[in-house]
C-alpha cells in the first residue's frame, strides 16, 4: 500500500490470535480509519484487550494480519500511546516519568522538561510535578499515564479500561482529558465496560463476543437498534431497565 | 564454660582498648570485601537485569548456572584463583598471589553469582509488571534492563547485602590466595581461624563479636534507607 506519512487506516485483515490451545480471537477483518472515537465493547473474556494489544503490536497475530498503512509494527508503535487499565509508572517523580518517555521517543534533552511540564498541566498535575508518581492518588496516577502519552503527541492513543478501578469523579477528570485527545487529532481507541462511558465518548462502536467480531456501528445506533443478536443480548443484560 | 567466660571479658578489653593490631585486622576485611562487592555489584546487576528481561538462546542454562553458583565452596574458587595468580599460572606475571589484591578477586567471584542470581529474580519480577508498558514506550531490552535495575533498587540493596555478609564470613577463598599474612593479608575470619587454633580464645572471640556486630549494623543501616526510600517514593 502506498505510505502517504500517516499511520492510519489501521487494517486488519482475518485476525486470530490462540493461546495455550485457546482461541481468543478469530476472524476480525475491519479497517479503522482516522477520526471518529472507536469503541471497542464486549463482556469479560471476550478478546477486547487482546485485541487492542495486537493492534498496537504489543502481541502478534497467529493468523491473519495487522497493516498501519505500509508502516513496519516498530515504526506504527512509536506514533501511538497506550493506556492500560492499571497504571504502570516508575518509582521517581510524575515530571521524569514524563521526561522518560521523551527519551525513549528520541526527544533530546534539552526539550523534554519544558514538553513534559506542558502534558502535566494538560491533565491538571502540574501542581505535583516533582512528587513522587508511586505516591499519587489513583485518579492521578491515570492522570499521570495520560500525560506520559499526551508529551508523545501520538497518533493513535489507545485506552484499554483506563476508569475501571477509578471512582465517578476521578472518571470524570480521566474523560475530560481523553476529550482533549480527540479534540487535538488524535484517534481514539478505547475499550470499556461503561455503557454510559462508551456513549460519552465514542463515535462507533466495535462489539466483540466470544472473540469474533459481531457488529459494528455508529455508537448511537448501536445503542438504539444493536443489528446482531449478540449485541441486542449484551445490551439487555446489562441495562435491564432499557 | 569459665573459660568462655574468661574469653569474652579479655576479648570486650581488647574491644573497648581499640587495639592497633585488631583494628588493622577489621579495616583489611571491609577493605578487601567492600572492594569485591563493589566490583561484583557493577558487573551483576547488569547481568542480572539482562537475563530477567532478554530473550535469547542458552538463558535459562544461564540462570541454573548462576543459582548453583550462589552455593559455590569458597575454597574452591580460593583454589582456581590460587592456579591462575601462581607463578606459574596464566596472570602469574602480576604479582598478584597473596595480596589483598588477589583476595578481592576472589571475593568478587564468589559473590557475583549471589548478587546476580538474586537481582535477576527481583528484576524478572518486576519486568511482568512493566512489560507492556516499556515495549509500549519503544524501549530496547537493555534500556528497559537499566530502568528496572534503577526501578527495584530497593530491593537490589538485599542482594548487595548477601554479597556483602558472604564475603566478610567467608575464610576459605582468602586463606588459599591471601596466605594469611600477619599485617599484610589477615583478616577477621583468618585470623579467627589461626588464633583459635592456637588456643588464644579471646581474640578469636573479640573478632568473632565484632565480625557479627559489623554484618548487623551493615543490615540494620540498610534497613533504615530502604524503609525511608519505600515511603517516600512508593
Amino acid at each position: 500500500m502506498a505510505n502517504d506519512g500517516r499511520i492510519l487506516p489501521l487494517v486488519l485483515r482475518e485476525v486470530g490470535f490462540r493461546a495455550g490451545g485457546r482461541t481468543i480471537l478469530a476472524g476480525i477483518s475491519a479497517t479503522i480509519e482516522a477520526g471518529p472515537a472507536t469503541i471497542i465493547l464486549g463482556a469479560n473474556g471476550a478478546g477486547k484487550s487482546v485485541l487492542m494489544r495486537l493492534m498496537h503490536g504489543l502481541l502478534a497475530p497467529t493468523t491473519g494480519e495487522v497493516s498501519w498503512n505500509g508502516l513496519s509494527s516498530e515504526a506504527a508503535r512509536r506514533r501511538q500511546a497506550m493506556v492500560f487499565q492499571r497504571p504502570v509508572l516508575l518509582r521517581r517523580s510524575a515530571l521524569a516519568n514524563v521526561t522518560y518517555a521523551l527519551a525513549l521517543a528520541g526527544v533530546a534533552a534539552a526539550g523534554r522538561e519544558a514538553l513534559a511540564l506542558e502534558a502535566l498541566r494538560e491533565v491538571g498535575l502540574a501542581g505535583v510535578a516533582h512528587r513522587p508518581a508511586r505516591v499519587l492518588s489513583g485518579g492521578e496516577q491515570q492522570r499521570l499515564a495520560l500525560a506520559r502519552a499526551w508529551a508523545l503527541h501520538p497518533e493513535v492513543l489507545f485506552l484499554d479500561e483506563p476508569t475501571a478501578n477509578l471512582d465517578p469523579g476521578a472518571t470524570r477528570e480521566i474523560e475530560t482529558v481523553i476529550r482533549a485527545f480527540d479534540a487535538a487529532g488524535t484517534k481514539i481507541i478505547m475499550s470499556t465496560h461503561n455503557l454510559a462511558q462508551a456513549r460519552r465518548l465514542g463515535d462507533e462502536v466495535l462489539y466483540l463476543h466470544e472473540g469474533r467480531l459481531a457488529e459494528r456501528a455508529p455508537v448511537e445506533e448501536f445503542f438504539r437498534r444493536p443489528a446482531s443478536a449478540e449485541a441486542a443480548a449484551f445490551l439487555k443484560g446489562e441495562l435491564p431497565w432499557a | 564454660m569459665r573459660e568462655i567466660a574468661e574469653a569474652a571479658r579479655e576479648a570486650a578489653a581488647l574491644v573497648a582498648g581499640a587495639d592497633p593490631a585488631l583494628a588493622g585486622i577489621v579495616v583489611l576485611s571491609l577493605q578487601v570485601s567492600l572492594s569485591a562487592v563493589c566490583a561484583a555489584t557493577l558487573v551483576a546487576l547488569p547481568l542480572g537485569a539482562l537475563l530477567a528481561v532478554g530473550r535469547f538462546p542458552g538463558r535459562r542454562a544461564l540462570i541454573v548456572l548462576l543459582n548453583a553458583f550462589m552455593g559455590l565452596p569458597p575454597v574452591v574458587v580460593g583454589l582456581l584463583v590460587y592456579l591462575v595468580l601462581s607463578r606459574a599460572g596464566p596472570l602469574g606475571e602480576l604479582g598478584l598471589l597473596f595480596t589483598p589484591g588477589a583476595m578481592v578477586i576472589a571475593q568478587t567471584l564468589l559473590v557475583l553469582p549471589i548478587i546476580a542470581a538474586l537481582c535477576r529474580q527481583a528484576v524478572e519480577d518486576a519486568w511482568r509488571e512493566y512489560a507492556e508498558q516499556l515495549r509500549s514506550l519503544g524501549a530496547s531490552d537493555a534500556r528497559a534492563a537499566l530502568t528496572l535495575v534503577w526501578d527495584t533498587r530497593f530491593s537490589l540493596v538485599t542482594a548487595v547485602l548477601a554479597g556483602l555478609g558472604r564475603a566478610l564470613s567467608e575464610v576459605g577463598a582468602v586463606l588459599i590466595v591471601g596466605g594469611n599474612i600477619d599485617g599484610v593479608t589477615r583478616v577477621m575470619t583468618t585470623a579467627i581461624a589461626l588464633e583459635t587454633s592456637k588456643g588464644d580464645l579471646a581474640l578469636a572471640l573479640a573478632l568473632g563479636f565484632i565480625l557479627i556486630a559489623l554484618v548487623t549494623l551493615l543490615n540494620a543501616a540498610a534497613q533504615v534507607v530502604k524503609e525511608a526510600a519505600e515511603r517516600r517514593y512508593g
